[in-house]
This record gives C-alpha cells, sequence and structure tokens, in this order.
C-alpha cells in the first residue's frame, strides 16, 4: 500500500476507508512540502477527479459546550450504523491559547467497536482560529466525502462560530440544551444564522424539555423559517429522538440543490482562507467581501480552491 | 484489625484468610479483582490479564462457597471493597450463609457501595450514575430489615484524597455523597425506620500525613455528619447521630525511592485517626510499605497488623479520655474546616447534588492534584527520599529473591476461565435464564426492589457477568467524566517553558503539531496519573487525545491510528503490564501503527527490563515524579523516532 499523496487520494476516491488516517495526516501537515502533498491528494477527490461532487452527506453539529453533542453523536452513530451507513466524525476541539496545546477528549463519549471499520473519529484541535474549524477541517471534509457516507463536523460554539461550519457542511445542526436561553436569543437577535436543523438535547428533562422546543419553534415562526424541524432527543438510554433526527438531516439533503451549495461552500473556503493569509487589508484591496465573493461567483465552476485562491490573489496584486 | 487482603483464586484467597485469622485479625476484608468490581466475567475481552490481579476472582456462588469455606459467617465481620456491583456480590455472600444454615440477620459486615467516588476517583463503575444510585437505595432499603447487621454503604472520602483532594474537598464531597444517597433512600423506607438508615451509613476515611490537620478534618466530619442528621433529615437519637468511620491510611504519600520510609509515614497517619478518642476509628487498615512497588506479600502485610496491635497493646494510645477536649488550636482548626467544607457543599448542592456535580468535583479534584504534583515537582512541598535527601543507602528490603513483591501466577486467568466453562455447562440453564429475566424486569421498573430478584440469580447459579450484562442492557454504558477537558493549566516556570518551545521546534518540523494518545489499557480505574500527564502534556503544548479508563488493547491500537498520534502513552497500576502491554504492542503491529509507545505505572524494575525488551520505548514509575521531564523525555523520542531529531 502506497502513502504517496496522490495514491492515497485515488484510493479515498475509490471508497478505500483504509486510506483515510494517512490522508488525514498529510492533510494536517502544515510545512509547505506538506501543502504540496496535500494539494496533490486533494486533487484526486476534487469533482473533476470524481466526475461530480462527492456522495458524502457533510453534516455539521454545533452547540454551546455541556448540550450533549458528543452523547447525541454517539447514539447517532449507533444508529448510523445500524442502517449500515458508513461515517467519519471530525471533532474539534478549543486550544489552550497560553500553551497552543489541546485536549482532545470527545471521542470517549462517542461508543462505537473499534474493530468496525465503517466508523472513523479524529480529533482536532481548533489552533489559534476564535471559535471556528481546525484550518485542515475544510480539506479533510473533502477528502473523506467520497469514501463515508456521512461526514460530520462537531464543533463547540454558539453564536457566530457556526458560520465556518456551514461553509463547510450540506446540513448544519445546532444542539440546545433546554433551560439555557443563549441560542434561542442569538436567534431571535439575527446574532445566529438560522440553521437547517435544531436539536432540543436531553429530552428525558421532560417539561423543561418540552419548552425549549416551543420557544424554538415560536422564535422560528417570528423569523419566518417555520420550515426548519425542531427535533428533540434523548441519548441516556433508550435514547428517544435519534429516528426523527436522521430523517430530518436526510430530508435536508434531500431537498438542497448539492452542486449549487457545494460550489458555494468552496468559495467561502476560498475567501476566507485568503482573508486569513492576508487578513482585512488583503479584503480591501479586492474592494470589500461583496466584491470579493462578486469575483468568485465569476470563476469557472469547475475551479478548485486553491485556483480560486489564486484568482483572489491575483486580483489583489493587480488592483495594488 | 485487618488487612485489606485477597488475590488470585478463591481458594488461595481463602488459605490467606484462615492463616491471618489464626494470627490475631478480627475480621475479613475482601478485595476483588478488578472484573469482579466492574461486572465482568473472566472470560470477557475487557478481563484480560485482570482476572486475579488485585484481588480474588468471584464469578459465581460457587468461587464464594471456596472463598468462605470453613470461615464462621455467624461470627466474622467481612467488609467487602465492592461497590458497582455490591448488590450482586452481597447477594452471593448471603447465598452462602444461607446453604450454610446461617440465618441473614446474624451476617455482619460491610459492603463498600459508594459509587460517587468510583465516578470521581477509582473508576470502577458499571452503569450510569443515576441507576447506580438507585441499586444503592434498593440495597439500603433491604438490609436494614433483613440484615440489620450489615453496613449496605460506606462512603469513602478515602479515594477523593488519593485523587488529590483538600481536607476540605475530602470532607465536603464526601457528606454531598451521603447527602444523595439518603435523600434517594428517603422515598424507599418509612418515616420510623429512616433514622435507622441514617445510623447504619458508615464513612471509610483517609489519613494523610499531615496527622494533626487530619485528626481535625475527622472532628470536623463528626460535627458535620451530626448537624446533618439532626438539620436535614429529623434525627434526634444520639446512636445514630455518631460518626462511624473506618480508615485505610494514604497510600497516596508513599514512594517507591527509599520505600522502608512508608513504615514511618504509616505510623504516624496511623496516630491521625487514633489520637483523640472523641473522633477515632472503629476500625484500621494500613497499607503495606511496599505498595508503590507492586503487590505486597503476606510478610508485608503482617507488618502492617503488628503496628495497629503496638499501638493497641503497647503504648497507651487507648487509656485516656480525648486529649484535644479544650484545646484552642485543635478547635479552631476544626471550626475552619467546618465553616470551608459547609461552602464547598453549598457549590456541590447548587450543582444539584452530588449526582449531578460529579463533572465538577471531578475537575476540582484534578486541579487540586495537579496542585500537589506541582508542588512536589518544584520542592515546595518536600517528600523525604524523593525530592529531598535522595542519596541513601541500597534497601536490603528490596533484595529478596522476589524482588520484594508479590507476583500473581499467570495460569490462574485460565484456570478461572476453565472452571467458569465448567460450571456454565452443569448448572440448570433454564433456571440461570428465568432469574436472569427476573432482574431484567425488577431493573426495568423503578418501584421493584432489585435485591430479591438478584438473589434469587445468586442461587440459581448465575455468574457476576450475566447479573452485570443484564443490568447494563437495561442502564446502558457510561464513560465517567475525566475531569482533564475543562482543568485549567499549570502555572508557567522555566522547565516547562523549555519544553514547550522544544514542542513547537519539533511540532514545525514534524509539519503538524506533537500529537499524543493517553491510554489506560484494562479495568484499572486509577486515572489519578494518567490525568495528570495528559494535562501536562496539553500545557506543554501538544495535542492530547485522552479517552479516559477501560480501554481494550484493540481500541487504543484503532484510536492511535484514527487519530494519527506521534506517540501512545500508557498507564497502568493494577500490575497487568506484563498481559495487557505486549498485546497493545500486537495490536498496534496489526494495524500497521509505526508508533512508540511508553509505560507509566507502578512497574518492578525487573518488568521494566522485560518490557523495554519486548518493544516499549520508555518506561516510567512513581520515581519520575517530575512531570514535565518526562514530558521532555516524550518530546525527544517523538523527535527521534519520526527523524525530526535535530529539532529536538
Amino acid at each position: 500500500m502506497s502513502s504517496r499523496p496522490a495514491e492515497l487520494g485515488r484510493r479515498l476516491r475509490e471508497g478505500d476507508r483504509g486510506a483515510a488516517p494517512a490522508a488525514l495526516n498529510a492533510i494536517e501537515d502544515r510545512s509547505p512540502a506538506g501543502r504540496e502533498r496535500a494539494r496533490e491528494l486533494l486533487h484526486e477527490v476534487a469533482p473533476a477527479a470524481l466526475g461530480g461532487e462527492a456522495s458524502g452527506h457533510l453534516v455539521g453539529i454545533t452547540g454551546p459546550p455541556g448540550a450533549g453533542k458528543s452523547s447525541l453523536l454517539s447514539a447517532l452513530v449507533a444508529r448510523w450504523r445500524e442502517l449500515g451507513r458508513t461515517v467519519a466524525v471530525l471533532a474539534v476541539d478549543p486550544s489552550s491559547r497560553r500553551s497552543g496545546g489541546a485536549l482532545l477528549g470527545d471521542r470517549a463519549r462517542i461508543e462505537h467497536d473499534p474493530r468496525d471499520h465503517g466508523v472513523l473519529i479524529r480529533s482536532t484541535a481548533a489552533g489559534s482560529r476564535l471559535g471556528g474549524l481546525a484550518p485542515p477541517t475544510r480539506e479533510a471534509v473533502q477528502a473523506l466525502a467520497p469514501a463515508y457516507d456521512l461526514v460530520v463536523v462537531e464543533t463547540v460554539g454558539v453564536g457566530q462560530s457556526e458560520t465556518d461550519v456551514e461553509e463547510v457542511c450540506d446540513t448544519v445542526a445546532v444542539t440546545v440544551q433546554p433551560a439555557s436561553g443563549d441560542t434561542l436569543q442569538f436567534l431571535k437577535a439575527g446574532i445566529m444564522e438560522v440553521p437547517d436543523v435544531l436539536v432540543v438535547t436531553k429530552a428525558d428533562l421532560g417539561d423543561v424539555a418540552m419548552r425549549a422546543r416551543r420557544d424554538l419553534a415560536t422564535a422560528l415562526r417570528s423569523l419566518g423559517a417555520r420550515e426548519v424541524p425542531v427535533v428533540s432527543v434523548s441519548s441516556i438510554p433508550p435514547p428517544t429522538g435519534i429516528d426523527d433526527l436522521v430523517g430530518a438531516l436526510d430530508a435536508h439533503r434531500a431537498h438542497l440543490d448539492l452542486p449549487a451549495a457545494r460550489l458555494r461552500a468552496r468559495r467561502l473556503a476560498a475567501l476566507s482562507e485568503f482573508a486569513t493569509e492576508r487578513g482585512e487589508q488583503g479584503l480591501r484591496s479586492l474592494g470589500g467581501r461583496r466584491a470579493a465573493i462578486e469575483l468568485l461567483e465569476a470563476q469557472d465552476a469547475s475551479l478548485e480552491v486553491p485556483a480560486l485562491v489564486a484568482a483572489l490573489e491575483r486580483q489583489a496584486s493587480e488592483s495594488r | 484489625m485487618r488487612t485489606y487482603a485477597g488475590h488470585s483464586n478463591a481458594r488461595e484467597s481463602n488459605a490467606l484468610y484462615r492463616k491471618n485469622i489464626e494470627k490475631g485479625q478480627t475480621g475479613l476484608s475482601v478485595a476483588f479483582d478488578l472484573p469482579t468490581q466492574t461486572g465482568y466475567d473472566p472470560d470477557d475481552e475487557l478481563s484480560r490479564g485482570e482476572v486475579g490481579k488485585v484481588g480474588v476472582s468471584i464469578a459465581h456462588k460457587g468461587d464464594m462457597h471456596t472463598l468462605l469455606d470453613g470461615i464462621p459467617l455467624n461470627e466474622m465481620n467481612t467488609s467487602m471493597t465492592i461497590n458497582a456491583t455490591a448488590a450482586w456480590l452481597l447477594a452471593l455472600y448471603m447465598t452462602v450463609a444461607e446453604e450454610n444454615g446461617v440465618e441473614r440477620s446474624e451476617l455482619q459486615g460491610t459492603t463498600q457501595n459508594d459509587i460517587i467516588k468510583e465516578f470521581l476517583s477509582r473508576g470502577t463503575y458499571a452503569f450510569p450514575p443515576a441507576p447506580s444510585m438507585r441499586l444503592i437505595a434498593d440495597m439500603i432499603a433491604f438490609t436494614v430489615d433483613e440484615v440489620p447487621k450489615w453496613n449496605p454503604i460506606n462512603i469513602c472520602s478515602y479515594h477523593l484524597q488519593e485523587a488529590g483532594a483538600t481536607p476540605v474537598q475530602e470532607i465536603a464531597y464526601s457528606l454531598s455523597t451521603a447527602q444523595a444517597v439518603l435523600d434517594q433512600v428517603r422515598d424507599r423506607v418509612d418515616e420510623e425506620t429512616f433514622p435507622r438508615v441514617f445510623g447504619r451509613i458508615s464513612f471509610f476515611v483517609n489519613a494523610g500525613i499531615r496527622f494533626i490537620e487530619e485528626h481535625a478534618k475527622l472532628r470536623a466530619m463528626s460535627e458535620l455528619w451530626r448537624d446533618l442528621g439532626r438539620d436535614r433529615y429529623g434525627v434526634e437519637d444520639e446512636r445514630y447521630l455518631r460518626f462511624r468511620y473506618g480508615v485505610q491510611v494514604n497510600s497516596l504519600g508513599l514512594t517507591e525511592s527509599q520505600p522502608e520510609n512508608n513504615v514511618i509515614r504509616i505510623v504516624l497517619e496511623a496516630l491521625a485517626v487514633t489520637l483523640g478518642r472523641n473522633a477515632r476509628a472503629r476500625a484500621i487498615q494500613l497499607p503495606a510499605w511496599n505498595e508503590a512497588l507492586g503487590l505486597p506479600r503476606p510478610w508485608d502485610q503482617q507488618w502492617s497488623l503488628r503496628i495497629q496491635q503496638i499501638l493497641a497493646l503497647e503504648t497507651d494510645l487507648l487509656e485516656y479520655p480525648d486529649i484535644f477536649e479544650g484545646s484552642k488550636v485543635m478547635d479552631g482548626l476544626v471550626a475552619e474546616l467546618v465553616e470551608s467544607a459547609r461552602e464547598e457543599m453549598g457549590v456541590v448542592a447548587e450543582h444539584g447534588g452530588a449526582v449531578e456535580a460529579v463533572d465538577y468535583m471531578k475537575t476540582q479534584l484534578v486541579e487540586s492534584h495537579r496542585e500537589r504534583v506541582g508542588r512536589i515537582e518544584r520542592g515546595e512541598l518536600t517528600v523525604v527520599g524523593q525530592n529531598a535527601y535522595t542519596a541513601a543507602e541500597p534497601s536490603p528490603l528490596e533484595r529478596g529473591e522476589d524482588g520484594g513483591i508479590l507476583t500473581v501466577d499467570p495460569g490462574i486467568e485460565r484456570e478461572q476461565i476453565e472452571a467458569l466453562v465448567a460450571w456454565r455447562e452443569e448448572r440448570d440453564g433454564d433456571a440461570v435464564r428465568g432469574a436472569l429475566g427476573e432482574v431484567r424486569a425488577a431493573a426495568e421498573d423503578e418501584s421493584i426492589n432489585v435485591m430479591p430478584a438478584t438473589l434469587a440469580a445468586a442461587r440459581a447459579g448465575a455468574t457476576t457477568g450475566e447479573w452485570a450484562g443484564t443490568l447494563r442492557e437495561v442502564f446502558g454504558e457510561y464513560r465517567a467524566p475525566t475531569g482533564v477537558d475543562s482543568a485549567a493549566s499549570a502555572p508557567d516556570d522555566e522547565a516547562l517553558a523549555e519544553v514547550r518551545e522544544k514542542v513547537e521546534r519539533v511540532s514545525e518540523a514534524l509539519g503538524r503539531r506533537i500529537k499524543i494518545l493517553v491510554g489506560k489499557p484494562g479495568l484499572d480505574g486509577h486515572s489519578n496519573g494518567a490525568e495528570q500527564i495528559a494535562l501536562r502534556a496539553r500545557d506543554a503544548g501538544m495535542d492530547v487525545v485522552y479517552e479516559g479508563i477501560r480501554l481494550t488493547p484493540s481500541r487504543i491500537a484503532a484510536t492511535a491510528v484514527q487519530e494519527g498520534v506521534h506517540v501512545v502513552g500508557l498507564s497502568i497500576l493494577s500490575g497487568s503490564h506484563r498481559e495487557l502491554i505486549p498485546q497493545v504492542l500486537g495490536e498496534l503491529r496489526e494495524v500497521g501503527a509505526d508508533v512508540p509507545v511508553v509505560v507509566g505505572g507502578i512497574i518492578p524494575p525487573a518488568d521494566a527490563g522485560w518490557l523495554l525488551e519486548a518493544g516499549v520505548a520508555r518506561v516510567y514509575t512513581p520515581k519520575d515524579f517530575e512531570l514535565t521531564k518526562s514530558i521532555g523525555d516524550i518530546v525527544d523520542l517523538v523527535a527521534e523516532h519520526h527523524g525530526a531529531a535535530a529539532a529536538a
């Protein structure tokens, strides 16, 4: 078995999940040589190589700490496996700002059979990116999407940090802990975008959970988003509501214009990559965020992220 | 007077008990192996390497019969260190008594049965918190009338101190646990019975080397306990309000270096719990001087028994009334502890009580322990022979043929498995299935006490793994919080800053941040060391994957591959390293993971050499108390192994 990057990419393209860990190692390598290898790998799993968008469903699960994301994920993974679907979970944990290190503990709470090759759990540290995604996460998602039925990105956050997840995933579910009003407030105030699915955890708490669900439904109505499903789940045995959630996620995906969504995701990814590299000043040199998006929308739909970033770079240097 | 004992199989432990009784021991203290404690049969995958290791393996009533053979149960006071599966082991004990014609009303003893401290420190839980508490409540409600001389629960502050608790935390968390238990039982017994229930609650505390403060702690606990009984539960009868406790003195402070110093520590700690009559322990257990080295031999345990006998029979300790009565210093210390403990109990209450506050308490303990470890490392806390006065003569005690420790015959595991298979064949399978069905039905319905069905299953010949497995199906599996996710960082010092720079350099050279997997293979739940390593590695700038306890070798290998770690660190204190570590190495090879493995724990020198030969890259023992140094060493190893040595 070769671990050359292009070979790893080809194996993933053909659905060989055994290539996944080595592919992720390559993608996480931030050295210049590593970046080059990652590019080679990703080229093999780009839509052009695949002959279309990757088939995996990209699901983001995000919510405040302690809202029961990991337990929920544990129940979800079990259910998906029962349904015969393969799952990759990318769990993103915050890094310590002081040491740069991170404790990656989420996988502990996701029960799974270690010998089951249909489940991959990979923890990554968010690095210096505040509340957002680890830099290589988008690329990891892209690499895994052809090989797994579901690629889940789990992040901590409430408020604006899920924007990053949204840029990467087809469907974003936000978990809400009963009796904690943050999400509701953020929704109402428009600080947080309306997610694709809202999940009220800890349904076993009874009345409090029911009330949380009602309040969210009311808020969604007033925001004109009554179609957004609110699902109640309980992860303690016997888990409840998991099938409803699986159904809600599937339904969202079924109604999605996938090529359009993925194209938009690639363009936004290029923009944030550019912004990370060049900062506010870089964006200004493009005439601001809106102008940058217009520029991206004018590019050929088949372009990969590096090519889109290059287009932005060109424009920025021309206007200097 | 008794020593904590039991190992291998029931036959060998029985022989040991009989010998100890001859030597003047007045009770039994049964140590069970980890599979028995966590509800797995000897042939379960998770039991591999652990059968008969830290105690005796009891898989069914036949084993219990052998264990207690020839021991008069109507005269014995038997303490069983058993928690998650306490209801089961009590049922087996009762069944053996019954089948030997001893009335259950005559049985005397204690089941430890404190599950909260298992989540916080010891790690031998089997079910999630809520159903675990319900099992405890069922047992208490059952024994108060049926086995009236039995102490169904022994709330343990002991293990909290081992996990790093300060005296205030030790008092507050154990009393909060007692409160959670009592609140739960209150719904299950009638009002007249409740004061008796209160009176049956006993404690198992720790005594550390700061023995004056430790004595004050016990007086403070007595005071708070009385108040809790009166104010919260309306108990009036003085008999029931007495704070009853047994003691095992501190193991945390025992050192691997110059282990004979531990004898002196143990004697002083024994004084903490005996000095003042008003807060004197009812039962004392002393650890063996060589605990930090490995499993104690019978001779080591005899030494512990002799300390107690000399204190009680040669000294004048027991001749006086309370010698601290009227002492301003003691009263002041006690008042201070009472006040701070009340405050901390308030915080636990705000979290919704001990069950809901497990996460909170665990994080607090991890932080306290980090503080303690750090102070020893920086030399602010003196530990003679470890971080001070380290030059010493070689100890003749460690030079015996057996290296100064007991080793368990690895053949025991195979023997137990064969015996179990035979047992399953010989019993009435239908009767067992029927009885387990009743256990399930009781578990599913909160209004039914699980004890009668459990007893019936014990009689029918069900096994420990079958009973616990049935309950796991109903209650679900559980992994306790590790406490490390939200623990604060260590204060920066020069050594840490240096290692951090090295981590940055090596990470840069590797292309990604050094990632380490800290794993605890097997059933050993003593996670304090692993948690401290995980925290320090993070503080040094590494990405740390920590999954908590009870990992199978295959899970560790799968995690190492999936996570793409640069190094695997395994922590093991149960003495099963010779079985489990090679298994992990084998699994890693099988999945094609090219990562160095380091091991930390109670590893005797002979075994350390053996492990290195088997392919382990480094072995760390309690002598390596400078964590930062060990982390730096691991960074060097990573650099070397992954071709980035120049950066280190």
